[in-house]
């Protein structure tokens, strides 16, 4: 999805560069064939890959640079910080692999601290699509978007959960449901397991709120004042560490309003896995996918 | 004797790959006969007591071949050869990139490139420092050279003379997106390091004497094999293939790997 929405661009705006250090066997070929001249392998240099691209974004270009997540925002972070956000230039992270996607490949893949790291970055935005409309929705908006972007994309071939036609803005929540016994909001690779969720309570006669939050900064603090003000409790979901990711970002805007409601994160432990499994393997090892309504609800 | 350990390393990476249907088996098929050499030649080891402390350490930079090394270190008795069954499946042992809270013999933790030489002069320092006289060994990938850092290690070790410290360059020509000279040109590959203070050696990384005198003697300065070498080695459909970076062989092609590798020695 990604990488069509960015040729379907490239053959109308000859802003759009791609850089990748060495990924995108079998992803990029595509994108590199049609526009040889504005697709870059820089080698497996992942500092000098952002780097080049600030430099390349400076010069008028709009930079997208492909990886898998930990390489293209922890092994250049610095890059990251002075080159990118600093300078507020036009390059665009594209991270795959969101959470445990490379389960079995070990800790060195799981993306889980990603979330937190980019967060913390004055002037980041950072988009989490949960389904290929999200992702297209996000990518689309990112072609005149001004300033930095991170995208944490899962892997290829998340269902859809979105309907085709739906648009999303960035920073903006997707309401997929309104109810007021429990609120569920999802990011990312999680989306899909918040909608089993969702369905197997509104299948109990509950009534249940479901919320998509593609983009975890800038946050959509409207949504959650909604269920803050009607005294919903929240359950946030994410393939992420406890720490910095999701929960915490919704955590802070229940601590700041003044309100006490009921509030559970359902994210990974802060401790790297040191579990050898498939993704869903290690989801049910860290009960990702094992919430019991009457623990998080009244 | 040679041929058997090494075929039988070969034919381990294919079972393991086959069953969990992981990538990287090309990277793994190329480094076996360093690995053999390594371990079965030149590291002072011992499997039974395998934390001793005058022990040499290898360090496999070039992470993504774990398949290899856990194969090899099975083939050496660090561990028995059915944990290879629980290698990258669910409830498994052994991740596809290292862990070395794993199993005996893993001296590092690795996935991401360009992190283990820095590990390796670290080690070779201490080591020379309180007199030991473990000596320190690290396996890179060509692309790998890519990575800035590697070079920054390497100009520290050179500066700080770590003779006790070898490097091998596993030159297959091959990356993870393309060939290795077209994407960043490192023909000269050997100038270079000679360029930044090492001893240079270049040496068939599939000939099992070239390498073990390679890896002998004691250099007077940090040493790097140049290792050239064929992605995928061994298996005829596999060798020098991008593809085989990331495919994984499906019954039809195991059988045919297999036959091959037994045929052969
Ligand atoms: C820092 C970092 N960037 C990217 C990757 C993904 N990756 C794994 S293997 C590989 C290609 C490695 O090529 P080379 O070093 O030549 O090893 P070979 O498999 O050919 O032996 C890449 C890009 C990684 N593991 N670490
Ligand atoms: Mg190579």
């Amino acid at each position: 999805m990604f990488v069509n929405c960015l040729i379907e661009q490239a053959r109308k705006d000859d802003r759009v560069f791609l850089i990748t250090p060495d990924m995108g066997f079998s992803v990029l070929e595509k994108f590199r064939d049609e526009f040889p001249d504005r697709f870059l392998n820089v080698g497996i240099a992942e500092q000098n890959a952002v780097g080049v691209a600030a430099g390349l974004a400076l010069s008028g270009k709009v930079v997208y640079v492909y990886s898998i997540i930990p390489f293209i925002t922890m092994r250049c972070f610095e890059q990251v910080r002075m080159d990118v956000a600093y300078m507020r230039t036009n390059v665009r992270l594209v991270g795959v692999g969101a959470g445990f996607s490379y389960g079995p490949a070990g800790a060195s893949h799981h993306a889980i601290e990603d979330i937190a790291i980019m967060r913390a970055l004055p002037n980041m935005t950072v988009c989490c699509p949960g389904d290929p409309v999200e992702t297209r929705e996000l990518v689309r908006r990112s072609f005149y978007h001004e300033g930095p972007m991170y995208f944490r994309l899962a892997k290829n071939g998340e269902p859809r959960i979105h309907g085709e036609e739906t648009r999303i803005e960035i920073g903006q929540a997707v309401w997929l449901r309104e109810g007021t016994d429990v609120a569920v909001v999802a990011t990312s690779n999680m989306l899909e397991s918040g909608k089993v969720l969702t369905d197997k309570w509104v299948g109990q006669r509950k009534s249940v709120s479901f919320v998509s939050m593609p983009t975890i900064k800038p946050l959509d603090h409207g949504a959650i004042d909604i269920l803050i003000q009607n005294g919903t409790p929240i359950v946030t979901l994410e393939e992420h560490n406890i720490i910095g990711g999701l929960g915490s970002a919704v955590a802070e805007v229940i601590a700041e309003s003044g309100k006490g409601i009921r509030f559970t994160r359902v994210a990974i432990p802060d401790e790297f896995c040191h579990v050898v499994g498939s993704q869903s393997f290690l989801r049910k090892k860290f009960k990702l996918d094992d919430i019991q309504y009457h623990e998080v609800a009244n | 004797m040679a041929r058997d350990h090494v075929a039988n390393i070969r034919q381990s990476i294919i079972r393991m790959t086959h069953r969990s249907r992981s990538s990287h088996v090309g990277s793994c098929l190329s480094a076996c006969d360093i690995l053999y050499v390594l371990y079965f030649k030149i590291l002072n080891i011992d499997p039974q007591d395998h934390k001793k402390p005058d022990r040499d350490k290898f360090i496999l930079s070039k992470a993504h071949a774990s398949a290899a090394l856990y194969a090899t270190l099975a083939e050496r008795g660090f561990f028995p050869g059915e944990y290879l069954d629980r290698f990258y499946v669910d409830d498994g042992l052994l991740p596809g990139h290292l862990d070395m809270d794993a199993v005996p013999g893993v001296e590092v933790s690795a996935g991401s490139l360009g992190h283990g030489l820095s590990l390796g002069v670290g080690m070779a320092l201490a080591n020379r420092q309180t007199g030991n006289t473990g000596r320190i060994f690290v396996l890179l990938g060509d692309g790998e050279c890519n990575e800035g850092s590697v070079w920054e290690a390497i100009m520290l070790a050179s500066t700080l003379r770590l003779r006790n410290l070898t490097a091998i360059v596993d030159m297959n020509k091959l990356q993870g997106f393309g060939r290795t000279n077209a994407v960043i040109d490192q023909s000269n590959m050997a100038d270079r390091w000679r360029s930044f203070g090492w001893e240079v050696q270049a040496v068939d990384g599939h000939n099992i004497d070239d390498l073990d005198r390679a890896l002998r003697g004691s250099p007077k300065r940090p040493r790097v094999i140049i290792a050239d070498t064929i992605k995928g080695k061994g298996v005829c459909f596999m060798e020098d293939r991008l593809e085989w970076h990331y495919k994984s062989p499906d019954d039809e092609q195991c059988r045919q790997a297999l036959d091959e590798l037994e045929r052969k020695h």
